[in-house]
């Protein structure tokens, strides 16, 4: 059988050498690496020992399973074996808590004089509480949404945020916008849990002790006015990425009457690169923006343009998925990277190589284009490159080529020159204006700032948001010119008392943007208004009230932002302008025209490369906690990153190869050495990273984060210079000796196929084989009429609903918004790090990353799996007390009230998607989590099974609206959580007894195939198989190179 | 030796039957007092901080319910009056009557009055007026004689057995539309003068149950396994 995707091998069982499991039951905790305790010695989900060698055998002699998710898998080891088998990861289910004899028979004697009546429970005495004077706009009992915006590094995702009883609940994309159409990222959807953190500022404190505003008036007030008489020379003002015109309007207005005055602007993520690339190739700032609709063949040099972060996300994201159709004309995405990405994942050829060879691939790229630029390629055999040149050069003006941010400038400026060889300007890809408000080179900037604070020229420091004493260059040593006695006045304005914050002499807690107004530029300039929903809730104030106060004016942020914009309103209605302004989230006509800009150069001088002594180091920002600064978010910490499923750590990335001749493995703790600073930290073995090369992550080893934040991970800030802020070489890495337990998922809830088959839960074929066969993911599954009992209660078709979902892994970028928008809706319990170690984490969707291929460049699969809702679903079978049920429209209802706990419906069930509350994870009494739940939703308690509901919750609330107007709920109109989050729409959800319905026409599609379908458990929630698209020249390459 | 007189055999059967009968009757016992008021509320008057009439402003002054539960039909939560509802007649009348001080207070004040929640449902289940008016189930079908408290008290037991009564028969309940907030309506009761006689959609109803199931094609009312689908309730 040549073809790849029914190539089944039968899996061999191999035992791993037990020599190498030795030390499992004795992990030792991590000293210097700031590992929480959660860490230590507590798991008892004991990762064993990976014997690589075994893995690299399992690939050459092809015996190990087609489709992997985890290296342990691919080696077939034990502990893999004994996780498949298991309903939860060993230990879940067991109390391995300290527990004395005494204490035993005290809980379980009250528990036996209790049981009887629990049942009896009292209801409370409650008040009701209605408004004294009612807003003419409050339904009490309905949701109402707000139009506003959530901003990452200066760019705006436009949002949504829905508000009941005007508390903040969950954040939607908006649809209508051009830079969303309805998707957003994770980080917006996790702001929620940012706005009601119990560890935010509370106060304005001097010192660490509570003053008023009244206070830091008059105290700044005097500075301010001695300042003024030297024309500012004094002040600095350091800010993040700004792009609100009203900010960047109201500094420069400050910096007009104080010319001597200074605005620095500092990021750790920043674009650097992009800026300076833009100037080598254009001579002056522009934005490069993609149409990634009329792109057919997409080549990325290291950009991570499918995850949040990457300006755009959510647009690219979605052009991108709308070109995966295999039906119609389907995009080829080459990927070039550093470090093994979700972008990369989706390729439909990635050549992972070191960050440093990446400029010379791009040099003998443009040199093949017929640019003048020659490059010797990278170490790749010489196929790739020609094959991708000869594509390109076919897809003149229907192709693009993006280049990362961690590229030199010499890449971006490289890369602007291919497209514009290739006639892709004006297709797709488009130079406008900055978004950015002053887009100046951040390391230069911070730097600037502090040679002026060593040179005693600065009086007067604001810092505005970010958390620079923690992330600065290493070389620039902020936090300790911070803490000296250089400046004279230093206030912060943030919303933690971080490590920034501690050596402010004032700390002006700082409102988030849902309590307070502003505005900012989307990827493509639209200007979005940022609109609170919310009083601040600890009486925080933003940028725009303190510039004001600065400016001497005052007025509230709303004055600032209103009075902006009727200054650039030319029209004669300002009223209704804004009015429509703020009903929409943007103003209308902001979004940058395209320009008009030619190459000044043609040849650009190579970046500067240093001796390859020793290995390259990358630096990267954290899928979860970005930069460091959603570092305090359970849900982030606690979402499972894309490729590790990593949760609550950072972990020090490496290619199987490099381990193997170090011969590390899991749980090693390694030591990271470059330019002369050391950074303990956990090994990660990652299929897909370059050899001799490593990826650490920013953004952990906090001190100050708050109590989620504080002490996870390592912090490798001080070993990031601005000479190699992203990556560089001569990196040393050595064995400690030490372990430590990384809390993964993967592996976790790995699905079982029944004996005898091999099929697949990921289903894929190449482009051409699927035209040829394109049912071909049907293969092994039983004839619908196939069963021996009839066990339906219900004649579904009758039904005015029949619900069901597909999902298209095509589309599925892995970006795991859907995870953190179904935890949002659903009032999903954060565990921990020791609790997601024993595999109780809650979340109800998870994300399955499925590896195909040799361990060195395996393909990448992102498969959600939320509970597939079967119609012979084998939990209701074994539940004693009927607390899982079939509802009529074909919901498989789960009864929390019913629910005794004995989890017989997890054991049963083949996808592995219902989650137990093992424990109370479930905060009752911190006052903030209260406001910020979804009423709509049960708050389940201890002891308590659930699992997806198809959010049944926005279907009855929709029922119930249709039935009010006599209608049916039309096709659209209702949408689960992590569908309506999806950039990428690749969720779908309907009525299957509406003929015409979205889902419907979705299952009509030859590659729709159900998980497990062999089981005949009728899944409801099915899915649509992947196609790549490789190119035909690689694959005969390939092929030609194993023969 | 014997330790143990012969009677204690007797003693021991007997206990083994009366085991029987202990459990039998502490679970009786334990099922009973679940339904009692003590556990439900039913029927108990709270203390409230203006001890409000529904009968005087129903009964007396012929207020229709929506002029102060405004969200009945268009949500799930009925609504409970602002203050200012209060204030919008109490500006004019009993201005100096000493029980109206609260109210007086809380709008002059801003303050909202605290009233003591009558109706109440565990927070698993979820309720929604709007659709069982529209369905036409009565005020007075959950709440009871509304219009003649002159303390608001919980009228029924609001426990599992009381909704499931109704969604697994609703013909028995449903009334038409235009009759969902009359206190005084009475349902057919097979009178043979056709005294209580309900007129619907050009037909005389003589019968309740004939009435419901007219009424239910009507209003389109969903099935019964629709309605007692576990997720119609808990979510």
């Amino acid at each position: 059988m040549p073809s790849l995707g029914r190539d089944f091998r039968k899996s061999v069982e191999l035992r791993t050498d037990s020599t190498m499991t030795t030390d499992e039951h004795n992990p030792k905790p991590v000293g210097s690496n700031g590992g929480a305790s959660a860490g230590k010695d507590v798991c008892p989900t004991k990762r064993g020992k990976l014997d690589l060698r075994m893995v690299r055998e399992q690939i050459e002699n092809t015996t190990g399973p087609e489709y992997w998710r985890s290296l342990e898998e691919l080696a077939g080891s034990e502990e893999f074996q004994e996780m498949l088998h298991r309903e939860f990861p060993k230990g879940a289910s067991e109390w391995l808590d300290d527990f004395s004899r005494r204490g035993f028979l005290k809980t379980m004697g009250a528990s036996l004089a209790l049981a009887g009546l629990t049942g009896c429970t009292k209801m409370p005495n409650t008040e009701i509480v209605p408004y004294v004077r009612q807003p003419e706009i409050v339904v009490p009992g309905r949701p109402m949404f707000y139009a506003t915006a959530f901003t990452l590094g200066g760019y705006a995702s436009p949002i949504l945020v829905e508000s009941h009883m005007f508390r903040p609940t969950k954040v939607e994309g908006n649809p209508q916008h051009p830079a969303s159409l309805g998707g957003t990222d994770v980080y917006a959807q996790a702001s929620i849990l940012d706005l009601y953190d119990p560890d935010r500022a509370q106060d304005i404190t001097y010192l660490g002790d509570v003053r008023s505003w009244n206070a830091f008036t008059v105290a700044a007030r005097g500075a301010l006015g001695v300042e003024k008489k030297i024309a500012g020379a004094g002040v600095r003002i350091l800010t993040q990425t700004v792009s609100s015109p009203t900010l960047a309007a109201q500094i420069r207005d400050y910096l007009q009457t104080n010319p001597e005055a200074r605005w620095h602007v500092y990021e750790p993520v920043n674009r650097d690169n992009v800026i300076e690339g833009a100037k080598l190739a254009f001579g002056e700032v522009v934005e490069t923006r993609y149409d990634l609709s009329k792109a057919d063949v997409i080549v990325s040099l290291d950009a991570d343009f499918l995850y949040a972060g990457f300006p755009g996300f959510a647009r690219y994201a979605r052009d991108f998925a709308a070109r995966r159709n295999p039906d119609a004309n389907m995009n080829r995405l080459y990927v070039v990277e550093s470090t093994p990405s979700s972008t990369g994942m989706k390729a439909d050829h990635r050549l992972p190589v070191r960050a440093r060879e990446i400029e010379n691939f791009t040099r003998a790229l443009a040199g093949s284009l017929g640019l003048n630029a020659s490059g010797d390629g990278t170490s790749e055999p010489k196929i790739f490159l020609p094959a991708l040149a000869r594509d390109l050069l076919a897809h003149k003006g229907a192709s693009v080529v993006i280049a990362g941010d961690q590229q030199p400038p010499a890449v971006h400026a490289l890369v602007q020159a291919i497209n514009q060889a290739l006639g892709n300007v004006g297709q797709t890809v488009f130079y406008t204006d900055p978004v950015d408000a002053n887009p100046i080179s951040r390391s230069e900037s911070v730097q600037s700032l502090v040679e002026d604070m060593r040179g005693d020229k600065v009086d007067l420091l604001l810092i505005l948001g970010g958390n620079p004493a923690y992330d600065a260059p290493a070389e620039l040593d902020f936090a300790s010119v911070l803490k000296s006695n250089a400046v004279g006045l230093k206030i912060y304005l943030g919303t933690h008392r971080n490590e920034t914050a501690e050596l402010c002499q004032w700390h002006i807690p700082e409102a988030t943007y849902l309590e307070a107004w502003s505005d900012a530029r989307a990827y493509d300039g639209t200007v979005t208004i940022v609109q609170p929903l919310i009083e601040p809730l600890y009486g925080g104030k933003s940028a725009h009230e303190i510039l004001a106060f600065l400016a001497g004016d005052g007025g509230s942020g709303r004055d600032r932002v209103e009075a902006y914009w009727q200054k650039q309103h030319t029209g004669p209605d300002f009223d209704g302008f804004w009015r429509k302004s703020l009903h929409d989230g943007w103003i209308e006509g902001t979004a940058y025209t395209p320009k008009n800009v030619t190459l000044k150069a043609t040849t650009f001088a190579p970046s500067g490369s240093q001796a390859a002594n020793g290995y390259e180091i990358n630096f990267r920002r954290d899928p979860s906690v970005y930069d460091g600064r959603f570092s305090n978010n359970g849900w982030l910490q606690e979402c499972p990153k894309p490729l590790t499923k990593l949760t609550w750590d950072n972990p020090v990335m490496i290619g199987p190869a490099m381990a193997e001749r170090l011969k590390l493995n899991f749980k090693d703790v390694v030591e990271v050495d470059f330019n002369g600073k050391k950074v303990k930290g956990a090994v990660w073995i990652q299929a897909g990273h370059p050899d001799n090369s490593m990826t650490v992550f920013l953004g952990y080893g906090r001190e100050r984060a708050g109590r989620l934040g504080t002490g996870r991970g390592y912090n490798i800030y001080p070993v990031r210079t601005s000479q190699a802020a992203w990556f560089g070489d001569g990196a040393r890495l050595a064995a400690t000796g030490e372990t430590f337990n990384l809390a993964s998922t993967q592996g976790y809830q790995t699905m079982e196929t029944p004996d005898g088959s091999e099929r697949p839960q990921v289903q894929e074929r190449d482009l051409e084989e699927y035209r040829k066969e394109p049912d071909f993911a049907k293969e092994g599954e039983p004839a619908k009429e196939l069963t021996l009992t009839k066990p339906w209660l219900f004649d579904y078709a009758k039904e005015a609903y029949s619900w069901g979902m597909a999902i298209d892994l095509n589309s599925c970028v892995g970006c795991n918004n859907c995870i953190v928008a179904c935890q949002a809706e659903n009032n999903i319990a954060v565990v921990g790090q020791e609790q997601t170690l024993r595999g109780r984490y809650m979340h109800w969707l998870r994300v399955d990353t499925y590896y195909n291929g040799p361990r060195e460049n395996p393909k990448g699969f992102f498969q959600p799996v939320p509970c597939q809702q079967c119609e012979n679903a084998p939990c209701e079978l074994v539940c004693p007390v009927q607390a899982t049920t079939h509802s009529s429209e074909g919901l498989n209802d789960m009864v929390y009230n019913r629910c005794v706990g004995t989890r017989y419906c997890s054991n049963n069930c083949p996808y592995k998607v219902r989650r137990f509350n093992f424990l109370l994870f479930q905060d009752w009494e911190t006052p903030q989590f209260k406001l910020m739940r979804n009423p709509d939703v049960t708050i389940r308690s201890r002891g308590v099974m659930e699992k997806c509901t198809y959010c049944v919750q926005r279907i009855s609330e929709h029922r119930i609206d249709a039935e009010r107007a006599d209608t049916l709920i039309r096709d659209g109109e209702l949408q689960t959580a992590c569908q309506q989050s999806c950039p990428a729409n690749a969720i779908v959800f309907g009525n299957l007894n509406d003929p015409a319905s979205q889902v419907n026409k979705w299952k009509a599609q030859a590659r729709n195939y159900s998980l497990l379908g062999e089981l005949n458990t009728r899944p409801r929630t099915t899915y649509l198989a992947e196609i790549r698209n490789p190119n035909p020249e690689l694959e005969e390459a390939k092929a030609g190179s194993r023969s | 030796m014997q330790i143990f007189p012969r009677s204690s055999n007797a003693i021991a059967r007997a206990s083994l039957v009366g085991l029987v009968f202990v459990v039998a009757v502490l679970s009786w016992v334990v099922l009973e007092l679940e339904r009692t008021p003590f556990i439900t509320n039913q029927g108990v008057r709270k203390s409230q901080p203006v001890p409000f009439s529904h009968k005087h402003h129903v009964t007396g002054l012929g207020i229709d319910c929506r002029y102060c539960h405004t969200s009945v039909e268009t949500s799930s939560f009925a609504g409970i009056p602002p203050t200012k509802t209060c204030i919008n007649c109490h500006a004019q009348i009993w201005t100096n009557a000493l029980y109206l001080e609260p109210v007086r207070e809380s709008f002059r004040s801003g303050r909202s009055i605290e009233w003591a929640r009558v109706n109440q449902l565990p927070n698993f289940v979820y309720f929604n007026h709007s659709i069982h008016i529209n369905k036409g189930v009565g005020c007075n079908t959950c709440h009871g004689p509304i219009d003649q408290m002159q303390l608001t008290y919980q009228y029924a037991s609001l426990q599992m057995e009381f909704c499931l009564d109704c969604h697994r028969a609703p013909e028995k309940y449903i009334r038409p539309r235009d009759q969902v907030f009359n206190m005084r309506y009475e349902p057919p009761m097979n009178d043979p003068l056709g005294k209580n006689d309900v007129f619907f959609n050009g037909h005389d109803y003589n019968d309740q149950i004939a009435l419901g199931n007219a009424l239910k094609d009507a209003y389109k009312v969903r099935s019964v396994k629709d309605i007692t689908s576990c997720n119609t309730c808990h979510r």
